[in-house]
């Protein structure tokens, strides 16, 4: 595609001298690199309650931000009108971050090599309304058949189909349509007139209605209510130091808050991250390998280039346990005289971009996953959690597990309650003793927030066992 | 200052996307039209690292075919895209399903606060980009010079927001106000061996004037940051638990959760069905109030266009009220208590006005000698509460407490109970109610909770 075939000169008339125009206007008052994010988002989103399709909408936004960097300030304007007076007068807001003579923008946007990280099918915007609202009707339905406990069940089905347009004062010019589909599913059930449990299910990514074909609405419902079920029987979680072990998948978000955010690189440029000036050191055991991935066909993390207009690539973050690098944007990995990594992302045309996880994950081992149960006399096995959260300079970190059970003499045994799990960035993943074969990616419902921007992200691990960690249950 | 009930084109615009609605079959529809600019700078070691400027604007509308509802949004306020609104709203309304309970307040529920709520202050607008910089480089400096153990910075940061909300719907109900709200914060990073540190402090007011002093800020950052040094893990243990103010404000944002009407008519609330009993100890009374001049959380109307008001939730720790929208109150039998939310679209959830837990009258450092030995958290981390069954358990920062006084920091622990257990194990409730929000709390003291740290 070229940008005369873009939307955003079919339906807005922008042409490729109005993009080196308006560059040029925010590079008026001197800065070192500018650059504009067009936006076009239109969503979907249906949501039961209760057997009733309750709300359905439909929403279309439109924006530009315009952005300068004059060392290491940035200037940052946005227009939701893509009138040329009003993208100018953002450009001039922008500027005014730099004091100096202007600069001539270099005539000759480049486009980025082109490449469909997510061929879709058929977008799910285009697909009919009356398809979409029956996975959430399929769910409900297979939810409340699932189980005679089950007294409410929430089904909700969202769809986003994003079009960006990115030129740079660096000369780059990339175009991308990222498409987004989730299906949820939170279940509730009770014991006669006992107290209530729920249970949360998912998944979805950069994909069409095709993904549902194979993960079926009936699939996420009655993951839901199991794990509800589960929830019936649990016991107290209990408190202090011991052994942990992960199961595969969505708990890979372990590796995102202990040690994804402490390796973008804004941070470690700033010297405020627990892992600053550690690159070249061991900060886990010899069997982490961890890797942040924006390449791969159809996650949610995925792009084919970044919002900055970088194209995105597989970056080794650990290496056998050693630091290898950081997660870049285009201001930190000039300030670090790094290379970009293809990490620069934002919200939205709203928002400034800034260095952001993909899809992070730690790679395959070699053991066994029962023989890693087995090898644990008492500890705790978490299958599934909820979110997390860290504190970037002390690099503690914490997650919820939301499905967990007793290890006990080798064996998985009684489930317990939700427990937050609490650890140390740097420290945690050196206790990993074991490492699975069994990699996995999760079901595609992870969202990332950052200084009150949220993108999507995926995460991934094998079964790991990690030798001490503070469980933070009730009985003590 | 405007009067509160002034009109401008956005009432005009959501009015005449009402009419369209109409026009298009619709039975009942209402419309949301906000606009807003924003300003931002940051500084960094007393440089300005960013400064962001923009205005957006957005229209919402939700429309009811019968008892069916759909709802669209855009960012395009022209004729053509209010139109292509109208029209996406009623065709998803096509695919929604028939849902009894759906339709807007009842006539005479209609209304707002009349007379100026002090929403908007010009000082915030009037403020220049100078006086801005100039009070985040304020914060951070008197961060700095503190301690010379406070050796780096997150920086600084001053935020300004003005806007106008506009809402009209079928029944002839409009409803127009601006706000304005500016806020200033810094966050000093301290190291001292091997343990590095940060904390922040933040002043948030509707008026320029009533922020506090950026040497105040900064001097409150620093304090927060020094005590957090070397921090140790306590043994697991049960221990008295102190939240300060400052985290005291999530308990409140638990008990809302809990009471929130949408949860309980759901009953996916451990506090559902529970109207008349004892929940909490007697000590606790928790208010809702929306009419508060000045505050974060009040309005004229809520969001379906109800006055806003007082409502008392919990009193002497017996719930008396769930929080409210009309949609909720139908399922429960009950009124709505003008707690409808939105954005600008969909059906309206339920929010909070100024939602606080009454003071009591001892001093924070009067409740720590009091405790005698136990745990003063002053930060939480992590998402552990799960409000249907009141499990509760969370990363906690703080001071460890010995014979009534400060002993040594704390970190890298968990607490955990279940909001129950907590609720009815308020002990004392400090007299240091601050509304630096729309959630306000003053210190509480738990008698029991599960710590979790090292063996």
């Amino acid at each position: 595609m070229d940008l005369s075939q873009s939307l955003f000169a079919q339906r807005f008339g922008i042409a490729a001298h109005d993009l080196e125009h308006y560059l040029s206007e925010a590079l008026s008052a001197g800065g070192d690199y500018a650059d504009l994010y067009f936006e076009y988002l239109i969503t979907t989103s249906i949501s039961m309650d209760e057997s009733i399709v309750k709300s359905a909408t439909q929403g279309t936004t439109v924006g530009v931000g315009v952005r300068v960097i004059a060392g290491e300030r940035t200037g940052y304007a946005y227009s939701d009108d893509l009138a040329p007076e009003k993208i100018r007068k953002a450009a001039k807001v922008a500027a005014c971050i730099a004091s100096g003579p202007s600069k001539v923008q270099t005539t000759g946007l480049e486009q980025t090599t082109k490449r469909d990280l997510y061929p879709l099918l058929i977008l799910p915007s285009e697909a009919s309304l009356i398809e979409r609202v029956n996975l959430a009707k399929r769910a409900d339905a297979a939810a409340r058949a699932a189980d005679h406990r089950v007294f409410l069940v929430q089904a909700s089905y969202v769809d986003s189909v994003r079009h960006v347009l990115v030129a740079t004062s660096d000369g780059v010019l990339s175009f991308d349509r990222q498409p987004m589909t989730r299906l949820n599913v939170s279940a509730f059930v009770r014991e006669g007139d006992g107290a209530p449990q729920s249970g949360y299910s998912g998944g979805g990514g950069r994909v069409g209605l095709e993904f549902f074909v194979e993960k079926t609405p009936e699939h996420f419902a009655r993951e839901a209510v199991r794990q509800a079920l589960v929830q019936l029987e649990a016991v107290e979680a209990p408190a202090g130091e011991m052994p942990v072990v992960l199961g595969p998948g969505w708990p890979g978000v372990l590796l995102h808050e202990a040690v994804g955010h402490g390796l973008e690189a804004d941070f470690n440029r700033k010297g405020v991250s627990a892992f600053s000036d550690r690159v070249g050191q061991q900060v886990a055991s010899p069997l982490c390998t961890v890797v942040d991935d924006g390449t791969i066909r159809d996650r949610r993390g995925s792009l084919n280039v970044d919002d900055e207009g970088v194209v995105t690539q597989q970056n080794v973050l650990i290496e056998k346990g050693i630091l290898r690098g950081y997660l870049q944007d285009k201001l930190s990995s000039r300030l670090l005289g790094a290379r970009p990594t293809g990490n620069g992302r934002r919200e939205s045309y709203q928002h400034v971009p800034m260095p952001r996880m993909t899809n992070t994950f730690m790679l395959a081992g070699e053991d066994d996953p029962e023989d890693i149960v087995r090898s644990v006399s008492r500890g705790l096995y978490c299958a599934n959690f909820g979110g997390g959260q860290v504190d970037i300079t002390s690099g503690n970190f914490v997650f919820s597990a939301s499905e967990s059970y007793l290890i006990e003499d080798g064996k998985i045994t009684r489930p317990v309650k939700g427990a937050t799990l609490i650890g140390n960035g740097p420290e945690a993943l050196k206790y990993v003793s074991r490492v699975g074969h069994d990699l996995k990616l999760d079901e595609g419902v992870g969202m990332c927030g950052k200084e009150g921007q949220s993108v999507p992200v995926g995460v991934g691990i094998p079964t790991v066992l990690i030798d001490r960690m503070t469980v933070g249950g009730t009985a003590a | 200052m405007t009067a509160a009930g002034e009109r401008t084109i956005l009432a005009a615009i959501a009015q005449q996307a009402v009419e369209l609605a109409k026009r298009a079959g619709a039975s009942d529809a209402e419309c949301t039209i906000a606009e807003g600019d924003e300003f931002g700078v940051s500084v960094r070691k007393g440089e300005v690292e960013n400064v962001k400027e923009a205005g957006s604007r957005g229209a919402g509308i939700r429309v009811l075919m019968g008892k069916r509802t759909g709802s669209a949004y855009t960012s395009d306020l022209t004729d053509e895209g209010i139109r292509k609104m109208v029209e996406g709203a009623v065709e998803i309304a096509g695919v929604t399903s028939d849902d009894p309970w759906a339709g807007l307040p009842e006539d005479r529920e209609f209304g707002q606060i009349e007379g100026d709520l002090e929403l908007y202050h010009d000082d915030v607008a009037a403020l220049s980009t100078a006086e801005k910089i100039a009070q985040a480089k304020g914060a951070e400096a008197a961060a700095l010079a503190v301690d010379p153990r406070i050796n780096n910075s997150e920086g600084a940061s001053f935020n300004t927001h003005t806007g106008r909300r506009a809402f009209a719907n079928s029944r002839g109900f409009v409803s127009e106000y601006r706000t304005s709200t500016c806020s200033l914060s810094t966050v000093p990073v301290a190291r001292e061996g091997s343990s590095m540190e940060r904390d922040y402090w933040a002043t948030a007011a509707r008026s320029a004037a009533s922020l506090e002093p950026p040497e105040y800020v900064g001097k409150k950052a620093a304090e927060r940051v020094l005590r957090r040094l070397g921090p140790r893990k306590v043994p697991t243990q049960k221990a008295p638990v102190i939240f300060e103010s400052r985290v005291a404000r999530g308990l409140l944002d638990h008990i809302f959760d809990a009471i929130n009407g949408g949860a309980v008519y759901r009953k996916a609330s451990f506090l559902a069905g529970k109207l008349g009993e004892k929940v909490a100890n007697e000590l606790v009374t928790v208010v809702d109030d929306g009419t508060l001049p000045g505050l974060f959380g009040t309005s004229p109307c809520d969001d379906e266009g109800v006055p806003s008001r007082r409502t008392v939730a919990i009193e002497n720790g017996v719930l008396t009220s769930y929080l409210l929208n009309t949609y909720s109150a139908r399922r429960l039998n009950l009124v709505t208590t003008g707690n409808a939310s939105r954005g600008l679209t969909g059906a309206a959830g339920v929010g909070h006005g100024n939602f606080y837990l009454q003071p009591g009258n001892q001093t924070p450092a009067e409740m720590i000698r009091a405790m005698g030995r136990g745990l003063f958290v002053t930060e939480l981390i992590g998402f552990g509460v799960n409000v249907v069954t009141g499990d509760y358990s969370r990363g906690a920062v703080g001071l460890w407490i010995e014979n009534g006084e400060i002993a040594y920091p704390v970190s890298e622990i968990t607490i955990a109970g279940t909001l129950q257990q907590m609720l009815a194990g308020i002990a004392v409730i400090g007299s240091d109610l601050e509304f630096r929000g729309a959630l306000a709390s003053p210190a509480v003291l738990v008698r029991e909770m599960t710590i979790s740290g090292v063996s």
